[in-house]
């Protein structure tokens, strides 16, 4: 038991005493984890509207293709992604490997899923009359679109949170297309990964408290937004 | 909108574009035993300062590190397989192999001994002593530098470890020291990874065989070919290959400690 305790105590002396490792990680994790938000919602937010507002063959289909990648494991989508950022795969002349950007580009395949099916299913809870009835009152495709996405707003921040978490809190991708490197790519979940690997128990405690605090955060917004 | 619209580029901004003060980087892919152990950190300051440049390392096994260099995903590799940086070499992937440091390999396990390896004559009779006894046995299993070296003994022994005793757990070598710690297990590892683990007291697991010639563990450094690669940084890369084999360099290795015990041996001599 004094092992756990004095793991806890130590990490908990390395977050108030603002070790710079820790804050780094964090630091980083907030910036890839905002990017891949950012840039999955873009294309999660249009794609779940529409997949929600018009019916056409092979919808079913495409239900399941992002139902599937719901439950891809992150290590997979990592080295599908390394492939393509390799200097020997297609987009290797960009120089994204080993860079916060191709972190990002792996967590934005891992999160646009999880927007597009939380934007499908809010928008598909409202009555289908609505946009016709918008459409009929004059607003175009593009101003119903966006009536429907303030009915549901709330819907929609809970997309984006589910998302953010869930990207900063995942390993396989991070390590993969970052490569670990201090202070440049290093994450918090890597670092842990790393520390626990050195059996340093109290740093890799404090790195996944800094964690819990950033998911908790996120965890407790997202509820506040759905009691709105 | 177009609030937003400016909102939206700030965060785009602040997400995904690099400092302007960014400075120019050196990729090297190297071996977790000279990364965890603290040795890089020790050495970089003293070449970004002198070149102006950035090394951002990256953490795997040898075989990983080779595999990166290939694919001219790095521009300079610090591994330690012989054999295998060789073939790098020779296949065209890699010039201006040096040598740049040594440590060696050590055979450690639980303080009792229970296959009574500690009076052994060399490695291989060792080996066979653990397999003879069926006692628990880790292998790295990823490839690692570590990992071809005792696939190079146990083929020496002519055995075929295998079944229950010999377990492949696919982990670097903090991982295994740290699993084969708990569960008694013996394994190879090199000295530099066993010695930071086990003065900091994080595993109780001794060294009960080593010296052998067979253990021998030296570290090499390759420029990736910038022929196979031309948007490999080479110059930078050769730049980095001379500050390590530098008399500079040398002694800076030579000058590392953990706890007063040294890692590595630059390869000029202590």
């Amino acid at each position: 038991m004094d092992f756990l305790f004095e793991g806890f105590l130590e990490g908990l002396n390395m977050v108030f005493q603002g070790n710079p490792a820790v804050y780094n990680a964090a630091w980083i994790t907030l910036r890839v984890s905002f990017g891949a938000t950012l840039i999955a919602s873009l294309i999660g937010l249009p794609l779940g509207y529409f997949l929600a507002s018009t019916s056409f063959p092979g919808k079913g289909f495409c239900t399941i293709v992002l139902q599937t990648l719901l439950g891809f494991p992150t290590v997979v989508i990592g080295l599908l992604v390394y492939g393509f950022l390799s200097r020997r795969g297609p987009f290797g002349f960009a120089d994204l490997l080993f860079t916060p950007s191709g972190i990002v580009i792996g967590l934005v395949v891992l999160a646009f899923p999880i927007v597009t099916m939380f934007t499908m299913t809010a928008v598909s809870g409202i009555d289908p009359r609505a946009r016709e009835m918008a459409l009929t009152l004059g607003a175009s495709p593009r101003r119903a679109a966006w009536t429907l996405f303030l009915e549901v707003r709330f819907g929609l921040i809970s997309a984006l949170l589910a998302s953010f978490g869930r990207v900063a809190s995942e390993v396989g991708i991070a390590i993969m297309l970052g490569g670990n490197i201090e202070g440049y790519t290093r994450t918090l979940t890597t670092a842990i990964a790393l520390e626990s690997m050195k059996g340093e128990f109290g740093f890799g405690i404090a790195l996944g408290l800094v964690l819990l605090v950033l998911v908790f955060f996120t965890a407790l917004l997202s509820r506040y937004v759905q009691k709105l | 909108m177009n609030q937003a619209t400016f909102f939206l580029s700030i965060l785009f901004f602040f997400c995904l574009s690099s400092p302007p003060w960014a400075q120019e980087r050196l990729k090297l892919a190297t071996t977790t035993s000279t990364a965890n152990s603290g040795l890089l950190d020790h050495l970089h300051p003293f070449f970004e300062k002198e070149a102006g440049i950035r090394v951002h390392a990256i953490a795997v096994g040898t075989g990983k590190a080779l595999k990166l260099a290939q694919n001219g995903d790095v521009d300079v590799v610090l591994v330690h397989a012989r054999q295998a940086e060789e073939a790098f070499v020779k296949a065209g992937h890699g010039v201006n192999r040096k040598e740049v440091m040594y440590n060696d390999f050590v055979i450690v396990g639980p303080v009792t001994d229970p296959s009574g390896i500690s009076g052994s004559e060399n490695v291989i009779q060792a080996l066979r002593t653990i397999a003879a006894q069926k006692s628990l046995w880790y292998s790295r299993g990823d490839d690692s530098g570590t990992h071809k070296k005792e696939m190079s003994l146990w083929q020496e022994t002519g055995l075929k470890p295998g079944s229950g005793w010999y377990q492949a757990i696919g982990q670097g070598m903090g991982k295994t020291l740290l699993a084969a710690d708990e569960k008694k297990a013996y394994t190879l590892s090199d000295r530099g990874t066993y010695i930071a683990l086990s003065t900091e007291n994080r595993i109780e697991l001794k060294i009960l065989h080593e010296g052998d010639t067979r253990l021998f563990n030296p570290y090499g450094v390759i420029a990736v070919n910038p022929k196979k690669h031309p948007h490999v940084k080479f110059e930078l890369a050769m730049k980095y290959i001379d500050f390590l084999t530098s008399p500079k360099g040398q002694s800076l290795i030579g000058s590392f400690r953990m706890n007063g015990k040294i890692l590595f041996h630059p390869h000029l001599g202590d």
